[in-house]
């Protein structure tokens, strides 16, 4: 029978399955940070349980960790006491740590590829919804509650049913201009906060084939946004070259086995899916979004809503609240929109291509007066590529801060946060109220449009910038 | 875990939807390393002012809803970040039930971690059961025979048997699936074999 990517990983990592169809899936790899495991330690000293493979699992302090200057350690007791814990469970229990003064630290879902960890046809799983980041690489990757952490550390594996299977084809090019964060955000405003929902999302048509292995972890990061719980790409000579030579990547004859498994990682032809919607790449605009879920979006050159145009009172009550909470009057032109604050980082567009981006627009400009601008590189070895690169310095001589990695100001649960009324624009994923801070409003857009946004003190177009 | 049997209580309706799990529990609360204590956090921002003062127009700050063990709320409920500690609010504040049409998949399966059932209906059966909260008439949740019954009538709901099973008994997953310690232990030589670069040995 002719199956899907999905179904040929799922398949594959089979422990048991009840009459009911409940499955008991293998996890081969299980990544871990400081917020949502403390609880699932807790529950294996409990019940005197251990790790049942140490070496499959791989910790990192993200979230909590300032990125301003660490020699003096984490000023905040309670951010502090976390990652003081994870630090003492990973010894405890025999698992890696890359601690905040390695300079392999950074966001989970940026360490992973950039080590290697994550590889093709594995499924991978992490507290953490973005997981699905590691979907680029064809891996089955999704996100996790602190109870099935517990499960992972102590068997292994992971009681799931199977999801249904969506394909989203995206065909043509990108018009300049335009990148793969406009492409998912685009994806998110079509089919909704909730049209993945109970599906396994896999991307293609030639316009995916075409991005590099980054700019697909932008799209698939962002699935879970869109309500499904992962979404991946069949792996091909990018994801193999990519991962060649990383420290935690097969080596030898086994790098040589694994990618004739690799290779066959690919949905079957005639392969039928529950769901599939096309898009057109080169009808892609830089998008930005106005209100606080993921699917209100619109085109830079776009106008914000009018409730009054919205016949259906749920969806009308909706933009009604937050039109409110954004500070923001229908109708009203994207471009007219003042921002207080620019943020550049994440484990959407941290990584070393997103920071190029972003710096090509910068170069030899200033940013507005009345601009914050933060660039928070998603991992050490992020940053210190970026320095070679003298990305640094386009950054600072702009008017950027130039920080330490970590997951910062995509949802502030360090001391980079804003204030009530504060506006930003964000290369993070998610807008929701009180996000960035209580009060705080963003806007989500790619790292070009951040850039921009900065320059003008305004949403704006990045066209206008392109050399 | 807490066992799901029957419930009965006055409903509490929040009717918007999207509700996000940074909206039930903010990240300032994601700072424990415990599961309990998270209940006067729950749905914070809605909740108090900037002085910490309850709001009075929130839903959970008036009596008799501060004591509702049964939520209403709009469609994808729980959407967005994985945080269990969403399930863990609402279960201190005394919450085991939710109705929703739609809940987000993480969210849904953090329920039933925590002895919490998230019940889906209609959106015409929301609006029906939402009357009951209007006027703060009790309804009842009966798992086993898997109805709710408001006034004279009742409402089936489906479940998935396994995890309804698990919510009736309390189970606890991990001993479960240590039950089949054999059959992982067959899947990890089979794999060592098949695939020897996963265990990079």
């Amino acid at each position: 029978m002719s199956t899907t990517l999905y179904d040929k990983i799922w398949n594959d990592h089979l422990v048991d399955q009840q009459e009911d169809g409940t499955a008991l899936l293998f996890v081969d790899r299980h990544l871990i940070h400081e917020v949502t495991s403390p609880q699932a330690f807790e529950g294996l000293r409990n019940s005197n349980r251990k790790v049942r493979h140490p070496n499959l699992t791989l910790a990192v302090a993200d979230h909590n960790v300032p990125t301003t200057d660490r020699t003096k350690g984490i000023s905040d007791q309670e951010s502090k006491i976390q990652v003081d814990t994870l630090e003492s469970n990973c010894k405890e229990f025999g698992v890696q740590l890359f601690g905040m003064d390695d300079k392999r630290q950074g966001i989970v879902h940026i360490i992973g590829p950039e080590q290697g960890f994550t590889q093709p046809g594995t499924v991978i799983v992490c507290g953490d919804s973005h997981t699905a980041t590691h979907g680029a690489f064809g891996s089955l990757a999704f996100g996790i509650g602190t109870s099935e952490v517990e499960h992972v550390l102590a068997t292994q594996t992971l009681v799931q049913k199977k999801a249904k299977n969506f394909r989203i084809n995206v065909n043509g090019t990108l018009p300049l201009g335009v990148t793969s964060k406009d492409v998912i955000l685009q994806i998110i405003g079509k089919i909704g906060t909730a049209g993945g929902t109970g599906c396994v999302v896999e991307y293609a048509g030639d316009l995916i084939r075409s991005l590099s292995v980054e700019q697909r972890m932008t799209i698939c990061n962002m699935t879970i946004e869109g309500g499904a719980r992962a979404g991946l790409i069949a792996p091909d000579e990018k994801i193999f070259e990519y991962l060649k030579g990383k420290p935690m990547s097969p080596k030898g004859e086994n790098w040589e086995k694994a990618l004739e498994y690799w290779n066959s990682l690919k949905t079957d032809a005639d392969a039928s899916f529950d769901k599939e919607i096309n898009l057109n790449a080169n009808d892609i605009l830089p998008m930005i979004t106005w209100g606080t879920s993921p699917q209100d979006v619109i085109t830079i050159n776009g106008k914000v809503p009018n409730p009054q145009n919205e016949k259906d009172e749920d969806k009308k009550n909706s933009i009604e609240r937050a039109l409110k909470y954004m500070g923001l009057t229908p109708d009203m032109a994207a471009t007219d929109i003042k921002i207080d604050k620019v943020f550049i980082g994440s484990c959407t567009n941290g990584r070393i291509e997103d920071l190029r981006e972003a710096a090509k627009i910068l170069k030899d400009k200033k940013i507005s007066s009345h601009v914050n601008a933060i660039v928070v590189p998603g991992s050490g070895l992020v940053k210190e590529q970026a320095e070679q690169e003298g990305l640094d310095k386009i950054f600072v001589n702009s008017g950027f801060e130039w920080r330490e990695p970590g997951c910062s100001m995509c949802l502030a649960m360090n001391a980079d946060k804003l204030k009530p009324e504060e506006r930003c624009a964000s290369t993070s994923n998610r807008n929701f109220e009180g996000r960035q801070g209580r009060g705080g409003r963003t806007h989500l857009v790619s790292p070009g449009m951040a850039a921009a946004a900065a320059i003008s003190g305004n949403l704006d177009d990045v066209r206008k910038y392109q050399n | 875990m807490q066992k799901f049997n029957t419930l009965k209580s006055i409903p509490a309706y929040l009717p918007i939807v999207n509700i996000d799990t940074d909206m039930i529990i903010p990240k300032q609360f994601l700072k424990t390393i415990k599961r309990t204590g998270l209940g006067k956090n729950l749905f914070f921002e809605m909740r108090y002012d900037d002085n910490g003062k309850e709001i009075n127009d929130f839903v959970l700050n008036q009596e008799p809803f501060n004591n509702s063990k049964i939520l209403i709320a709009g469609n994808n409920f729980g959407c967005g970040s994985s945080r269990e500690h969403a399930p863990w609010a609402l279960l201190d504040f005394g919450i085991t039930c939710v109705i929703s049409s739609s809940y987000a998949d993480i969210f849904y399966s953090n329920c039933f971690k925590n002895g919490i059932l998230p019940i889906i209906l209609e959106e015409e059966k929301i609006k029906e059961l939402s009357e009951y909260a209007n006027r703060r008439e009790e309804i009842s949740v009966d798992l086993n025979d898997q109805k709710i019954i408001y006034g004279n009538n009742e409402i089936k709901f489906e479940i998935d048997p396994f995890k309804k099973k698990c919510l009736l008994e309390g189970l606890d997953d991990i001993a479960l699936s240590l039950k089949k310690s054999d059959k992982i232990q067959n899947f990890e030589n089979q794999l060592k074999d098949k695939k020897p670069w996963v265990f990079n040995d």
